[in-house]
């Protein structure tokens, strides 16, 4: 079955990664994936105030994610709402495992997520240009985390759903991947699926994150690493 | 006198390496070659984590992007990006955010602002009779020596012949990864830049410089070209290049320099 983009079923959207784009950040990366992008902004380890919600043994790590008011046709309210908390939440979750939060205790790490066109897949750009922004700004990692979603359309098994894809699919199912480790840190399921489905869509989404992954290394390489050595 | 001293360390060195080689096996990263957090650098137990590394089975996995380094049978990665952690002997520059009874609160540009107690300074000083603004007021930049880091708090000293008040002069931020390059080894690069400007010049280790006097600007060119190309070899002869130092040729002011301590001594 033919995509609306005209992409086969396995292939992503056209990726573009990017890290420090922000100077007075830490770390900072921008992801676009066809007509999604977000752009994220770390800041620490600093101080973590108020006081008490200071944690004695480890960063405290706070992620933010926000659509803002133009990412959609339609105009997205800004602050807070049910679903960019939750979003906050599985996006803090994804993250955790990959950093070594226990050596800089009492502190916290900033991570600041915008979206700044949404085109399905926000929640995976957001999870992709964090873990870079991570790298970038030289917090102790296990290793980047890439993120995708997966879906099935008809028979077909189909990579990285966009636009109207997402309505169409019997199943949304984002997951966000530590390539190194082939850990799973983020599962989340929308739609209908059997168990054998479920396997299949799980493989197609972590070949995706592999592809993903390549990019997030090449975009810290082209950052750190310029031309002249090369 | 240097090269000679080289030499000399270099022969114990070559005379071990080739054992070495017979017994470490599974370096899988050519030493400076780049790396990103979760890369696997070693593959066995024949080396050692070092810093910014981890162990996980028998492999050895970075942490933080940066360079490999390979000393010995130990692997570390030379990171490119970081923030100052706190180290006990380092000299930082910090500014007083806030006076309280018994000392005064820096901010160091670290996770956690440092404190500097009444025992930090020199003098005895009566609280119940002296205001502790006219010693460090709020706003004042102060260059300090690290007495304790621990992961609890993090206290400084005066006790130092470097440390003193700020009262001129600029700050400049750069990245701490970069602050061994900017000081050079032994201290070349720094001294270069300061013999060629005639600037006053202290480094913190947290990535802080304070420039004072003579030719600010080309000073600040120098250090922000020593920053941005860290990754290059050879960099003293660059940066020589661009302020007009040949070395071998005692420049001016440091001649001037150096007659005057004659002179005192």
């Amino acid at each position: 079955m033919a995509r609306e983009d005209g992409r086969k079923a396995d292939d992503l959207r056209p990726l573009v990664v990017k890290a420090g784009v922000i100077p007075n950040a830490n770390g900072s990366a921008y992801v676009s994936l066809g007509k999604t992008t977000a752009v994220a902004a770390v800041y620490g380890p600093r101080p973590m105030h108020p006081k008490h919600m200071q944690v004695s043994d480890r960063a405290y790590l706070k992620t933010v994610y926000n659509m803002v008011p133009f990412s959609t046709k339609e105009r997205v309210r800004p602050g807070p709402s049910r679903r960019s908390k939750e979003i906050c939440k599985v996006t803090r979750q994804a993250l955790e495992p990959a950093i070594f939060l226990d050596k800089f205790p009492k502190t916290r790490i900033d991570v600041y997520i915008d979206i700044i066109q949404a085109n399905a897949g926000t929640r995976t750009a957001g999870i992709n240009a964090a873990s870079v922004a991570l790298a970038d700004a030289g917090i102790p990692m296990r290793g980047l985390i890439a993120s995708v979603a997966a879906g099935k359309i008809g028979d077909e098994y189909t990579l990285d759903l966009a636009g109207k894809e997402e309505e169409a699919t019997d199943c949304d199912l984002p997951i966000a991947y530590m390539p190194e480790e082939e850990k799973i840190t983020l599962m989340q399921l929308d739609g209908d699926i059997s168990p054998e489905d479920t396997k299949n869509v799980v493989k197609l989404a972590i070949e995706g994150c592999k592809k993903i992954y390549a990019a997030q290394r090449k975009a810290l390489e082209d950052r750190w690493v310029p031309e002249v050595k090369k | 006198m240097n090269e000679e001293n080289k030499t000399e360390e270099k022969k114990p060195e070559t005379a071990e390496k080739p054992q070495d080689n017979a017994q470490a096996k599974g370096l899988l990263k050519k030493e400076r070659e780049f790396v990103i957090p979760g890369d696997k650098i070693v593959d066995t137990m024949d080396y050692l984590p070092g810093r910014n590394c981890f162990r996980k089975g028998d492999s050895v996995f970075a942490t933080k992007i940066g360079l490999v380094g390979v000393n010995g049978r130990v692997v570390s990665v030379i990171p490119l990006n970081e923030s100052y952690i706190p180290k006990a002997g380092d000299m930082v520059i910090g500014e007083v955010v806030d006076i309280q009874n018994n000392g005064w609160v820096v901010d160091i540009k670290s996770a956690d602002t440092a404190y500097l107690p009444l025992s930090g300074i020199r003098e005895f000083i009566d609280v119940s009779k002296t205001d502790l603004s006219n010693y460090y007021d709020i706003g004042d930049a102060i260059y300090a020596k690290i007495s304790l880091a621990t992961d609890n708090s993090t206290q400084l000293t005066m006790d130092d012949s470097r440390a003193r008040k700020f009262k001129d002069g600029r700050i400049l931020t750069i990245n701490p990864a970069k602050v061994p390059r900017i000081i050079g080894k032994k201290g070349s690069m720094i001294s270069i830049i300061k013999s060629q400007t005639g600037c006053r010049i202290s480094v913190g280790q947290n990535g802080l410089i304070w420039i004072e006097g003579g030719d600010e600007e080309l000073a600040i060119k120098a250090i922000g070209m020593v920053e941005k190309n860290s990754y290059l070899e050879g960099l003293t002869e660059k940066v020589s290049e661009l302020l007009g130092y040949k070395p071998g040729e005692q420049p001016a002011e440091q001649a001037e320099r150096s007659k005057e301590e004659n002179v005192d001594g």
